[in-house]
């Protein structure tokens, strides 16, 4: 029973090829725009993560000499030997790469950001032989050396070993710092009994850029689970359909004498069979999109899949096993409602129109309610919601809730448009549209979720972008910064910078609370560097002007959410009482922050001397001024700070995941468009006996072509224009919600219309291409399959 | 007795309100028996036989077939009587589009695991589908994919053959050899036969006649 | 896998490595390899000798405070060689590492440290004797030695005296380690008087016991197809003390070995199979922590018991390590180690 069964219901596959490879096609390219993402998500970490490590290196207490030479490595060893649990680190340049060189076995994290692959040559990495770690580009450059490639360092960086690094800058016996690491065991004696040259320099307080990454891939994430709906909504679609095309057979071979129970059985098995093989291949589908829309492939490649680049290429089996879970779960989701709704079904209505045509109906209703429900929900949530669980929460009772809402918004638009339109064959054009929406819908509804997505996400990603350029400039405004160890250095800096920069903004601090949140007060001087580059959320007339002049205090974003100060308040410091100025982003900081002039900071704490400076120059001259000042001052390089490059550095890294999201954005619309296509070719066989009468009464076939494409873009176009403001909020969601519930601190949102517009354009484009075969083989019916409706009454 | 249907009743719940279709049927069908149920169109003629061959299930009333009651039957009782013991020819055919006709012929018989290739080649020769056996049935036309379906009933051997309406779309000499081929099989086998049809000429032939109006037989 | 993993792998002379890491149970390529019938030559054996693959100083003591509360401690010092040869600075191919622990009944607290040699950050020198990596250190003239040890959460400072004689496990200090024929050179001072100062988080403890230093080195101490040991080492209240150890094999069968002590230094050497020790009951990440021991020839049929079951050695390549009582036959304490149980 089981072989003949199964030779019937795979036969409808032979003998309709083409909706067997709808059906794979639709499977495998959910699985794989989920895998792609997966991927691209992996890679965008995956480079934040190497850009965090390189950036954010302050997170450990460090020892220096005092005077900034380097120590000696007995130093070292009699640290250790006193029990101060430090880590050795050696750099410096060559051939303009920057060696770091660290000792494996004491440094907190093993080789810096590198995680070494199985395999790594220990001996040679440990005795000296040289193996160095670096990114492709450094591989080129410094092509003479033992390079392993690895995507986990930042760009212009080698990391090796100490000795490695000691011979190659030519430093023996030499250390420029040590690491202090966490956990230092008890009885251990004070620094300056053992190495009184050295001074403590403290961890830069909470990294910056660790923390606005966080909140960047946090918004990935949600990108992830976007496509994820994406994905599902087509796999629901593709098995729908399926089931859909079969439902007479299913009823005649019930007729027959099949139980019921087996049929359930066979069917789930054969749609499960096919799940597997399009997870398969929409997995390695994934896999060859990650690899074409990846910068950098070979390197990336290697830190997806962990496996060796040149050799055959494996499949991580988390990811393997994401993909495939998409594919059988999104399968089973789908096909277990089907087929409960078919094991209730009374034989004979199972293939009646009539009856379906009554639960569609009553499903339409029950949808209608559910979108209100959800759409509602979500309008008190965008008032309400707080937490995380809230702005996610938001997040999906929107997008579900406008995807449920799309067919009735369609419905009743077409509705109105054969209301108003005034020639037969219009009024017949809207009137079929309608009649074929309830088959279009799911596709539409993918379509929907990608632009809103697309929408969304690049209005994040621009809004990031653009706040984290804004960011830089305001906080690393200078083009260098220089750490003093002592009143001579700072006098001797001043004395040489002076003459040689534009100006020096002395950078200093002091801890007090306001308004019992711990703050810094810092004293600025005044200077157009602020005045130029501060953004305010919230400022008086002349924010700057009255705080130079010692009567008001701005305060951070941070400090004002949580002590509820607004700009009018007054906050007080050391017994003085300020006005507030203006309220300023502060991206990444922890905690409060308050700037007051420099004269007020002074006569208010007069016990502290700058030691940090900001210097104004012109970035090109940075290099050969760090030279100059060493020489000139003993101020040594590795006191110094070129901001302007590691703003390259970050601006760079940022820029690649730029590149694959709008990449990203493409591919998504690609497959919402096959979503499109596949509706219309399946829904075409169908479509001959609806046609048939339009073409007896006498229009051409080429007209009923022309109207089917006119009718998918018109359909896209309606899409689009419920998905523009659907996209805004989800960004406005993820920007304004999410991320002060994940962060502390809202992202401004910027609109991007030519970015939309340029969307818009390529759903039209995607919808019209979709529909472009379906029409023309509309076109080409012959004649005699129309006749056919006519002679066979079913 | 092959089959007894007692006092059945049936209603459909449409939009606008009950619709009694059946109200009250009695019949009985004896081995070797034939029978033509006459009626108006909309009599409700298809609707007794989907309940007698365990298609859908009457609001009252009793089916027995050999004796069982079919109320007692689940889906999958229902089921087993659907491949192994009665057969029926649709109205509509129900063939199945994407398999060859021989494929469609024997395609109930294996599900009953009863099928017999000497027989499907005599089946197909007498019902003139020889030539056609390797086609599809979109291939054939109205009065040929009629012939399958009646051959894929006949193939199982059923104990109960319940036709509707066998020959509508047959021209008159066909229909007369098919329902030769059908009354043969009945004779032969000791099945009964239950048999649709407008026909006069084909009611004539069969050795009782029962005609519904209005829910009961007439 | 980082480097530090690495590391471990290479340098913790333990079968669980052999399968992981191939390298101990391998030929032993430049370096020399242990032969029988040994001559020891102090003080300097009891220094380094780096042209073996791996050695350790190893010593484990049971303790007691003043309220009769047991304490374990643990003080080990591991090199493992990536070449023969001693060599000088970052080159050097010899690797460090120390692990240190104290048991309490209800405590375990272990730290560990890695270093290179060849920089004087740890090593180890014969005459005058000191081992040492970081601040911890083991130093003296063998009769008496001062240990000292320090981590985030406990510290200790410890004087020993010795009591007895050294002892030379297998045939003079030739302790075969498999059918194979894979051998090392092994001998113990398990006679030392030991007391000082525990620093715990839940304060400091004075303690005074008895401590057992085990010394060896070889080059390729296990077979291929051992997979993990335990070892025993028991000091029964009647004076005499037994060091035990069951090699498991991947074919399921053991390699034991054992050494009996009396008081005044007299040895007995036991060969494979002499030495039974079964597993009866274990702790929830099944290692087990209650054992029977049986030595026939020596009437010894104990069952040996963990103090504290969780004293899991949650170092890079986590093992079990702690101080046991012992009953039945004889009474009395000891250690306890196990690998090969992850
Ligand atoms: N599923 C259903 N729901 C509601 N009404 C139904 C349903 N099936 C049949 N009917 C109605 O029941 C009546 C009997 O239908 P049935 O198909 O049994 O008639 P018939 O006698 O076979 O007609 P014909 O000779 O035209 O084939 C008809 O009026 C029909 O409209
Ligand atoms: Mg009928």
């Amino acid at each position: 029973m089981t072989t003949t069964t199964l030779h019937a219901l795979l036969s409808h596959w032979w003998r309709n090829p083409l909706q067997l490879f709808t059906l794979l096609a639709g499977l495998a390219l959910a699985t794989a725009l989920w895998s792609g993402v997966q991927a691209v998500n992996a890679e965008a970490r995956a480079s934040y993560d190497a850009a965090a490590a390189t950036l954010g290196e302050g997170q450990y207490d460090r020892l220096v000499r005092r005077d900034g030479q380097p120590m000696t490595q007995e130093t070292y060893v009699a640290l250790r030997r006193a029990g101060w649990l430090v880590s050795p680190v050696v750099q410096g340049r060559l051939d303009g790469v920057r060696i770091i060189g660290v000792e494996p076995l004491t440094a907190p994290g093993g080789v810096g950001p590198v995680s070494l692959q199985e395999g790594t040559d220990l001996t040679s990495f440990l005795t000296g032989e040289g193996q160095l770690f670096a990114n492709y580009e450094v591989a080129e450059q410094l092509a003479g050396l033992n390079i392993v490639v690895t995507p986990d360092v930042a760009p212009n960086t080698a990391v090796t070993d100490i000795g490695v690094a000691q011979r190659l800058l030519s430093k023996p016996d030499q250390i420029d710092s040590l690491i202090v690491l966490r956990g230092q065991p008890i009885g251990r004696p004070p620094l300056d009994a053992i190495a009184p040259k050295l001074t403590l320099q403290p961890a830069q307080g909470g990294s910056d850029i660790a923390r606005l990454t966080d909140s960047f891939h946090l918004n990935l994430t949600a990108f992830g689970l976007l496509s994820f709906a994406v994905g599902i909504f087509i796999v629901n679609g593709a098995i729908g359909l399926a089931f859909e095309q079969r439902r007479p057979v299913v009823r005649t071979l019930r007729a027959l004498g099949l139980p019921l129970r087996r049929l359930i059985l066979l069917l789930g098995a054969e749609l499960m069979l096919f799940a597997l093989i399009a997870g398969v291949i929409g997995v390695a589908l994934g896999y060859v999109i990650a690899a074409l829309l990846l910068p950098d492939v070979a390197a990336t490649l290697r830190g997806l899949y962990g496996a060796d680049v040149s050799g055959t290429l494996q499949l991580r089996p988390s990811w393997w096993l994401s993909g495939m879970a998409i594919a059988l779960g999104g399968t089973a989701l789908a096909a277990g409602g089907a087929l409960y709704q078919m094991s209730q079904m009374p034989l004979l209505a199972a293939a009646q129109p009539r009856a379906l045509a009554m639960a569609a109906g009553r499903r339409a209703v029950l949808q209608g309610i559910a979108a209100a429900i959800l759409l509602m929900l979500s309008g008190v949530l965008m008032f309400t919601a707080t937490g995380m669980i809230g702005g996610f929460l938001l997040l999906g009772a929107l997008l579900i809730g406008a995807a449920l809402a799309l067919p009735i918004i369609l419905d009743r638009l077409l509705a109105l448009a054969s209301r108003l339109a005034r020639s037969v064959t219009a009024q017949w054009f809207w009137a079929d549209t309608r009649q074929q929406l309830p088959g279009l819908s799911l596709a539409l509804m993918a379509l929907l979720l990608a632009m809103a997505a697309n929408v969304g996400v690049s209005t994040m990603v621009s809004s990031f972008r653009l706040t984290f350029t804004d960011f830089l400039d305001q906080r690393l405004a200078s083009e260098l910064y220089v750490r003093t160890e002592s009143d001579a250095q700072t006098a001797a800096l001043i004395t040489f910078a002076t003459p040689r920069t534009d100006i020096i903004l002395p950078i200093q601090s002091a801890d007090t609370e306001v308004a019992g949140q711990p703050t810094e007060v810092y004293g600025a001087r005044d200077h157009a560097t602020y005045r130029d580059n501060w953004v305010f959320l919230q400022q008086t007339r002349d924010p700057w002007g009255s705080t130079f002049s010692g009567q008001t205090v701005l305060i951070n974003e941070q400090l004002s959410r949580r002590a509820n100060l607004m700009v009018g308040d007054e906050i007080t410091l050391q017994d003085t009482a300020f006005a507030i100025a203006g309220v300023y982003g502060d991206y990444g900081n922890p905690i409060g922050q308050a700037v007051i002039g420099e004269e007020v900071f002074a006569t208010l704490y007069p016990d502290i001397a700058p030691q940090n400076f900001g210097l104004r120059m012109d970035p090109e001259a940075v290099p050969d001024f760090v030279d100059a000042l060493e020489a000139a001052t003993g101020i040594a390089a590795t006191q110094t700070v070129n901001q302007a490059g590691i703003k390259a550095i970050s601006l760079a890294i940022f820029e690649r995941t730029f590149t694959v999201t709008t990449a990203l954005n493409i591919l998504t619309l690609a497959v919402a468009g096959f979503a499109i296509l596949m509706s219309l070719l399946t829904l075409a066989s169908m479509r001959v006996p609806q046609l048939a009468p339009a073409w007896a009464m006498g229009m051409t076939r080429q007209q009923l072509g022309r109207l089917e494409l006119v009718r998918a873009i018109m359909l896209a176009l309606l899409t689009a224009v419920v998905a523009l403001p659907l996209g805004l909020a989800l960004a406005w969601a993820l920007l304004a919600v999410v991320n002060v519930a994940a962060f502390g601190w809202k992202l401004p949102m910027y609109l991007f219309p030519l970015d939309y517009a340029r969307m818009g354009v390529f759903a039209l484009l995607a919808a019209g291409l979709a529909a472009l075969w379906p029409a023309r083989r509309l076109a080409r019916t012959p004649p005699a399959d129309l006749l056919k409706v006519f002679s066979n009454e079913r | 007795m092959l089959l007894t249907v007692q006092d059945i009743h049936k209603t459909y719940h449409t939009a606008d309100g009950p619709f009694d279709v059946l109200r009250g049927i009695d019949l009985t069908l004896a081995s070797g028996e034939t029978l033509a149920l006459t009626g108006e169109s909309g009599s409700g003629k298809s609707t007794l036989l989907h309940l007698i061959g365990g298609l859908d299930t009457p609001d009252s009333g009793k089916i027995l077939h050999e004796g069982r009651d079919m109320a007692a039957l689940d889906d999958a009782g229902r089921a087993a009587l659907r491949r192994g013991t009665v057969g029926v020819v649709f109205q509509q055919f129900n063939l199945i589009p994407s398999l060859r006709v021989s494929d469609n012929i024997a395609f109930q018989a294996r599900l009953a695991g009863r099928h017999d290739p000497d027989w499907d080649a005599a089946l197909a020769a007498r019902m003139g589908l020889t030539p056609h056996l390797a086609k599809y049935p979109e291939q054939l036309s109205g009065g040929q994919q009629q012939r399958v379906a009646i051959a894929r009933t006949l193939a199982t051997k059923p104990r109960v053959v319940l036709a509707d309406e066998p020959t509508g779309n047959l021209d008159e000499a066909t229909a007369s050899t098919v329902l030769d081929l059908m009354l043969e099989l009945v004779a032969e086998t000791g099945a009964g036969l239950l048999m649709v049809t407008h026909s006069e000429g084909l009611a004539a032939r069969v050795s009782r006649r029962l005609h519904l109006r209005a829910g009961r037989v007439a | 896998m980082n480097v530090k993993a690495l590391f471990l792998a290479l340098c913790l002379p333990m079968p669980a490595l052999a399968q992981g890491f191939a390298g101990l149970g391998t030929e032993a390529e430049g370096f020399s390899v242990p032969q029988p019938e040994p001559q020891f030559n102090f003080p300097t054996d009891h220094g380094a000798h780096n042209d073996y693959r791996i050695e350790w100083w190893y010593l484990t003591a049971n303790l007691e405070a003043a309220d009769g509360t047991p304490y374990g401690l643990q003080w080990t010092l591991f090199r493992s060689a990536l070449a023969p040869g001693a060599g000088d600075g970052w080159t050097a191919p010899q690797l460090w590492m120390g692990h240190a622990a104290v048991t309490t009944p209800d405590n375990h607290y272990v730290a560990e440290r890695l270093a290179r040699g060849g920089i004087g950050q740890a090593g180890v020198t014969a005459d005058p004797f000191e081992a040492w990596i970081d601040d911890w250190a083991l130093t003296g003239d063998w009769n008496t030695l001062h240990m000292t040890a320090s981590a985030a959460d406990f510290a200790y400072d410890m004087a020993l005296t010795a009591q007895g004689p050294l002892i030379f496990h297998g045939e003079g200090g030739y302790s075969v380690k498999s059918a194979a024929g894979q051998a090392s050179y092994y001998y113990s001072q398990p006679f030392f008087a030991i007391e000082g100062t525990l620093q715990l988080p839940e304060g400091d403890v004075a303690v005074t016991g008895n401590a057992w230093l085990d010394r060896e080195w070889s080059s390729q101490p296990l077979a291929e197809n051992q997979t993990g040991w335990d070892w025993f080492s028991l000091s029964f209240d009647d004076g005499n003390k037994m060091m035990g150890f069951r090699l498991q094999q991947t074919d399921g069968q053991n390699f034991t070995s054992a050494t009996w002590m009396t008081p005044d230094g007299q040895t007995t050497p036991y060969t494979d199979g002499a030495l039974v020790a079964t597993p009866l009951a274990t702790n929830d990440s099944d290692v087990p922590v209650r054992w029977r021991v049986e030595l026939p020839a020596q009437g010894v049929d104990v069952t040996v018991a963990a103090i504290n079951e969780n004293a899991w050695m949650a170092t890079s390549v986590p093992y079990w390590e702690g101080p046991v009582t012992v009953t039945g036959s004889h009474e009395g304490i000891g250690y306890l180690e196990m690998t090969g149980y992850e």
